[in-house]
C-alpha cells in the first residue's frame, strides 16, 4: 500500500513539475471550444444547444493529447521494468499511473468545463450537471486511454495511432456522457440512469484498463 | 492423439496448407452456387410492397452487415487463441481476417447507405445501426493500423490481439449505447442514442415484418456469403503462410551468406 | 431485368459489392501465386526452411 502511495506521489510530481503538459493541454481545450463557433457562426440558441456535444468531444481531444505520456518517459528510461520487478503487480502500477493521468488531466479539463460552457451560452442549469457528469465520465478516458498508451508504445506514428485507437472505445462514455447533460436540461428524472450508466462505465474501465495496459506492457518488456 | 480437437490437429502449418489446399476449390465453388442460387430466389421473389425493388439490396447488406461482426468475433476468438494457447495459426488468422472483415463491413456500410437513399431520401441518416457498424468499421482500421505500425512482427501480433479482445468486450457496451437495449422481463429498458436527439419519423425501426418468400433467399444468401467469407479467410491465411516461409528462408539465406562470410575471412 | 424506379441504386450497390470482394481475391489469387513464386526460386537456389538445414549442417540456428 505504501508503494502504490509513493509511486502516485511521484507521478503527480514528475506532471506537476513538467507542467507544461496540463497547461497545454488546458490551452487546446480553450482553443477548441473557442475556434468552434468562428467555423458555426456566433449563433447563441444554437451553440446553447450543441453546447454539450462540444464541451465532450473538444475535452476528449485535449485528453488524448496528453495520453501518451503515461507510460512513455517511464518506458524509454527503463524505470517501468524496475516497477515490474518490484513489489506491486504491473496491472496496480498501470492502474495508478492511469489515475494519475485522471488527477492531473481529467481533473483540470472538467472544472474548466463550465468557463468554456459560458463561451457557448451553455444553459446555467447545466454548470452543475456538466462538471459532474464530466468528473463521472473522465476516469474512463483515462483507463480506456491507458489501454491505446501501452498498446503504442513501440509503434511507428505512435499520436496519432493512439487516437484511432482509443476514440472508437470511448463512444459509450461520449454517448451517455451528453445525454446526461441534455436529459437534465429537459427532464431531470432522466438524468440519473444516464448518470448511473457513465459511472458503470467508468467503474468498468477501472478493472478493464489496467488488466489490458499491463498486458499491453509485458508482451513489449519480454 | 486421439484427444486432439480440431483447432490442435491444424497447430502444424504444413498440414494446414495440405488441407486446406484440397478444400479450398471445393469451398469456393460452393460459395459462388449458393450465393447465384440465393440472387436467383431473391430477384424472382415477388417485390416488397413498401420498398418495391430495392428490397434486392437487403441481399447483400444484411449478410454483409453480418458478416462484419462475425469477422470481429473471428479476430477475438483468434486472438485469444494466440494469448492463451499460443497457437501458431491463431495469429494468421487474426492477421488475414481483418482487412476481409473490414471489407465486409464497409460494404455494409455502403449498400446501407444506397439502400437508404431511395427509402429515407438521404445517403446517409444517423440511424443506431448504421452508426453502430460505422463504429465496428472504426475498430477494423483500428487493428489494421496497430498492427502496420509495429515492425516487429510476432509482437504486432499479440499487441493487436489484446486490442482485439479490448474492442470486443467494449463493443457490446458501443452497440448498447448506440442501438438502446430493451428487455423486458427484466425490467430493462435504455433508449437509443439518435431517438434523444432527432425524432424517428425518418426512419421507423420497427419496420414491415419481412415475408417468407423474401426471406428465405435472404437466409440462402447469408449462407453463401459466410461461405465466401472463408473461402476468401482460408486463401489469405495460405498466402500469409507462405510468406512467413519466404521471410524465415530469406532470413536464413543471409545467415548463411554471413557465416561463409566470416569462415572465408577466418581462412 | 427490370429493377424499377431504383434501379441505379440497386446496381451501384452490386457493383460496390462486384468491385470491393472482387478487386480482394483477385488480389488474393495475385498474392498467392507471387508468394509460390518467391517460395520456389528461393528452394531452387537451395536455401532450405531450418527444420531441414538443422538436420543437414547438424547445428541449430540461433532463434
Amino acid at each position: 500500500m505504501r508503494a502504490a502511495w509513493t509511486l502516485l506521489k511521484r507521478d503527480l510530481q514528475l506532471a506537476v513539475r513538467e507542467g507544461g503538459a496540463i497547461g497545454t493541454a488546458l490551452g487546446f481545450y480553450l482553443l477548441v471550444v473557442a475556434m468552434l463557433p468562428l467555423g458555426l457562426g456566433p449563433d447563441l440558441n444554437l451553440l446553447s444547444r450543441i453546447a454539450p456535444g462540444i464541451l465532450w468531444i473538444a475535452l476528449l481531444l485535449a485528453a488524448l493529447l496528453s495520453l501518451s505520456r503515461i507510460f512513455e518517459t517511464d518506458f524509454e528510461d527503463g524505470s517501468l521494468e524496475l516497477m515490474a520487478l518490484g513489489e506491486l503487480p504491473l496491472e496496480l502500477v498501470a492502474a495508478i499511473k492511469a489515475l494519475a493521468h485522471w488527477l492531473t488531466t481529467g481533473i483540470p479539463l472538467a472544472l474548466l468545463a463550465p468557463l468554456l460552457g459560458i463561451l457557448l451560452n451553455l444553459d446555467i442549469g447545466a454548470y452543475g450537471v456538466l462538471v459532474l457528469t464530466m468528473l463521472v465520465g473522465t476516469p474512463a478516458i483515462s483507463f480506456l486511454g491507458s489501454i491505446g498508451a501501452a498498446l503504442t508504445l513501440r509503434a511507428r506514428r505512435g499520436g496519432l495511432l493512439l487516437a484511432l485507437l482509443v476514440l472508437p472505445l470511448y463512444v459509450p462514455t461520449l454517448i451517455y456522457g451528453i445525454t446526461a447533460i441534455s436529459s437534465a436540461l429537459v427532464a431531470p428524472d432522466a438524468f440519473v440512469p444516464s448518470l448511473l450508466i457513465l459511472t458503470a462505465l467508468s467503474l468498468g474501465s477501472l478493472v478493464l484498463g489496467p488488466i489490458a495496459a499491463a498486458a499491453a506492457l509485458r508482451i513489449q518488456m519480454q | 492423439m486421439q484427444t486432439q480437437s480440431f483447432t490442435q490437429r491444424f497447430a502444424n502449418p504444413t498440414r494446414f496448407m495440405a488441407f486446406s489446399g484440397a478444400l479450398m476449390p471445393w469451398l469456393a465453388g460452393l460459395s459462388v452456387l449458393v450465393i447465384a442460387y440465393a440472387l436467383y430466389r431473391g430477384f424472382t421473389a415477388p417485390p416488397d410492397y413498401q420498398q418495391g425493388k430495392t428490397i434486392y439490396i437487403m441481399y447483400i447488406h444484411v449478410p454483409a452487415a453480418w458478416l462484419g461482426m462475425m469477422g470481429y468475433a473471428l479476430i477475438a476468438a483468434s486472438s485469444f487463441g494466440l494469448l492463451v494457447f499460443r497457437h501458431p495459426l491463431a495469429d494468421v488468422s487474426a492477421k488475414t481476417a481483418a482487412p476481409i472483415g473490414a471489407a465486409f463491413t464497409l460494404l455494409a456500410l455502403i449498400t446501407g447507405s444506397l439502400w437508404g437513399k431511395p427509402m429515407w431520401g438521404t445517403y446517409w441518416v444517423w440511424d443506431a445501426r448504421l452508426t453502430s457498424v460505422l463504429i465496428l468499421f472504426f475498430l477494423y482500421l483500428g487493428l489494421i493500423a496497430l498492427r502496420s505500425s509495429i515492425e516487429d512482427e510476432p509482437l504486432a501480433a499479440k499487441l493487436t490481439a489484446v486490442l482485439a479482445l479490448v474492442g470486443v468486450i467494449i463493443l457490446p457496451f458501443i452497440k448498447i449505447s448506440v442501438e438502446g437495449l430493451d428487455i423486458p422481463s427484466l425490467g430493462i429498458s435504455i433508449p437509443a442514442w439518435n431517438t434523444l436527439h432527432q425524432p424517428s419519423s425518418v426512419f421507423r425501426s420497427d419496420g414491415p415484418k419481412i415475408h417468407i418468400s423474401q426471406l428465405v433467399p435472404l437466409l440462402i444468401s447469408a449462407i453463401g456469403f459466410t461461405l465466401l467469407f472463408f473461402t476468401m479467410h482460408l486463401k489469405a491465411m495460405r498466402n500469409e503462410i507462405l510468406r512467413r516461409r519466404v521471410k524465415s528462408l530469406r532470413l536464413a539465406e543471409v545467415d548463411r551468406a554471413r557465416a561463409s562470410e566470416t569462415t572465408v575471412a577466418a581462412e | 431485368m427490370d429493377f424499377g424506379p431504383h434501379a441505379t441504386f440497386i446496381i451501384a450497390a452490386y457493383a460496390a459489392v462486384i468491385i470491393v470482394l472482387g478487386g480482394l481475391i483477385v488480389w488474393l489469387i495475385f498474392d498467392g501465386f507471387h508468394q509460390r513464386r518467391l517460395l520456389n526460386e528461393l528452394e531452387a537456389r537451395g536455401v532450405r526452411r531450418r527444420s531441414a538445414q538443422r538436420v543437414s549442417r547438424g547445428r541449430l540456428d540461433h532463434e
